[in-house]
């Protein structure tokens, strides 16, 4: 056990016991504070990968923006006081047996993948992750997926603009 | 043990920088509540606090033993947790900043070679982006927890306010990034001592012009100070804050004024360039310790400027403060993008 090791074991179970807490917690808030705290957990995971870019990105991104709107949209809907269903036990048992098939069908496809087969995830040297190695692969090889995604950021962005004005 | 094989003498030199710079951004954030009065007191032709010691310079004691003799209240109806969290988180974001900061060049000490930056991680400018979004939850969950309608309003005042100067603060940068191709900041700073080069606010005017407006926005300093408008809200989103608490709140502010002033020096100003000097010329623990005193009288300039535009500028109105960040700002920074993109090109190709 290595210190890397270590952090990386550290991280895993912060990142289940917190993800379990969001979908326990019985005040919305408190699920999206956790929330948060995963994404802090998978953030950590990137720098030990050395993909310091993307840590930081998915904080800012995620963490910072994202989850700020999603505070904005429970704190002035309030859900708490408006009557939250109680799901009954047959219904959540159903649920749990869905979800759990679910995951059933997607860890042999995860775990047959071409890109992932036989590979070892390279700690603290890799250097895809740094920004100037990121961003020539992003504008060379992958440029056209690149800006095909910028393009569904702009038609989202114009939907939302466009459904916010009809009011 | 191979866990405990790294150098240790390097973590304690961290150490001690890390409760140096922190209690050295305490300090002047004390010292900056005192000053904000005795500035306002010469914009208003009146004295200032001039009552706790000599020039009044023990004033920011009796205000801090103050706050913390005052009674301690936390609301019967309040999620008592994160109503705790939220001045923490606030605090917390405020100091974490400074890791990124260079400090200075390298120091001389005892044979080694003592970097008087914390951290030179190669995303040094995003680490701070991405800090002072956290620091937002701060003023939500503050504002939220206390359960109040008033401190609600405030939050999200504050938070929209944030995202929104955000966007425009982080286009003005790119602008200045391009110049510079590099994220680190003790990278930025060397570009512009080295010889032959000028400061950043030469080639990049109108991206500063944003990137200072964006930062009153950031650290809700008047006039865009909207989160606590008191003839509106009562008192804003610290309202039902009491003791140190509240003091928590309101110190972090100063703090962040004196981070985005430091960060604003290293950006525009040269950092710990000293104007007019070769600093290669001199022995280095002279250089080093010449470098922080500029950096600093850089930043003071900042606060002063912070302090004087508070007493100066009534608020702006809600409405007229997101017009200004969305309708003028973004667009703004996007010409500077641009044209700044367009003058490389047209310089590399020539």
């Amino acid at each position: 056990m290595n210190i890397t090791q270590i952090l990386f074991w550290i991280l895993s179970g912060a990142a289940v016991i917190s993800a379990i807490m969001v979908v326990v917690s019985r005040n919305p808030i408190h699920s999206i504070l956790w929330l948060i705290v995963v994404f802090f957990c998978i953030s950590g995971h990137y720098i030990l990968l050395n993909a310091q870019f993307l840590a930081i990105v998915n904080l800012i991104v995620y963490a910072g923006a994202i989850m700020v709107l999603f505070l904005f949209v429970i704190m002035l809907m309030n859900p708490n006081k408006t009557n939250a269903q109680q799901k009954s036990l047959w219904k959540k048992l159903v649920g749990v047996i869905a979800g759990g098939c679910f995951l059933l069908t997607w860890i042999p496809l995860i775990k047959q993948a071409p890109e992932i087969h036989n590979k070892v995830a390279l700690l603290k040297d890799g250097n895809i992750g740094l920004i100037g190695n990121l961003g020539k692969v992003l504008f060379s090889d992958y440029l056209v997926p690149f800006e095909i995604t910028s393009v569904l950021f702009l038609s989202a962005m114009v939907g939302a603009v466009v459904i916010g004005k009809k009011e | 043990m191979t866990i405990l094989a790294f150098d240790w003498i390097l973590l304690l030199e961290k150490f001690i920088l890390i409760v140096v710079v922190i209690f050295g951004s305490l300090g002047i954030a004390l010292y900056s509540t005192f000053a904000e009065r005795k500035v306002a007191g010469i914009l208003q032709d009146r004295p200032g606090p001039n009552r706790a010691g000599p020039f009044g310079l023990f004033q920011p004691f009796a205000d801090g033993l103050k706050l913390i003799m005052k009674e301690e209240i936390i609301p019967t109806n309040s999620s008592k947790f994160l109503f705790v969290l939220g001045p923490i988180l606030a605090m917390t974001a405020a100091l974490m900043t400074s890791a990124v900061i260079p400090w200075g060049s390298k120091v001389h000490l005892f044979g080694r070679d003592i970097s008087l930056q914390i951290a030179d991680v190669n995303i040094g400018i995003l680490y701070i982006f991405g800090v002072v979004s956290m620091g937002v939850y701060g003023i939500m969950i503050g504002g939220w927890a206390s359960n109040n309608k008033f401190s609600l309003m405030a939050a999200l005042r504050g938070a929209s306010q944030a995202i929104s100067y955000e966007l425009a603060m982080g286009l003005s940068l790119i602008a200045l990034l391009m110049l510079t191709g590099s994220l680190s900041l003790k990278t930025i700073v060397e570009q512009q001592m080295a010889p032959g080069h000028w400061w950043n606010i030469v080639y990049q005017p109108v991206g500063f012009l944003i990137f200072i407006i964006c930062a009153f926005a950031e650290c809700n300093r008047t006039p865009f100070d909207l989160p606590e408008a008191e003839n509106e809200l009562n008192f804003g989103y610290h309202q039902e804050y009491s003791s140190m608490k509240l003091g928590f709140y309101l110190f972090s502010e100063y703090v962040n004024m004196f981070i985005s002033s430091v960060v604003m020096a290293c950006l525009f100003f040269g950092g710990y360039d000293i104007p007019f000097v070769n600093e290669a010329a001199l022995s280095p623990n002279t250089a080093a310790t010449l470098g922080v005193l500029a950096l600093l009288i850089k930043s003071f300039i900042f606060i002063f400027i912070f302090m004087w535009v508070r007493w100066t500028i009534p608020r702006f109105r809600y409405d007229q403060l997101m017009n200004l960040g969305w309708k003028t700002l973004v667009p703004l920074a996007l010409i500077n993008m641009l044209v700044t993109g367009a003058v490389i090109l047209w310089r590399m190709g020539a």
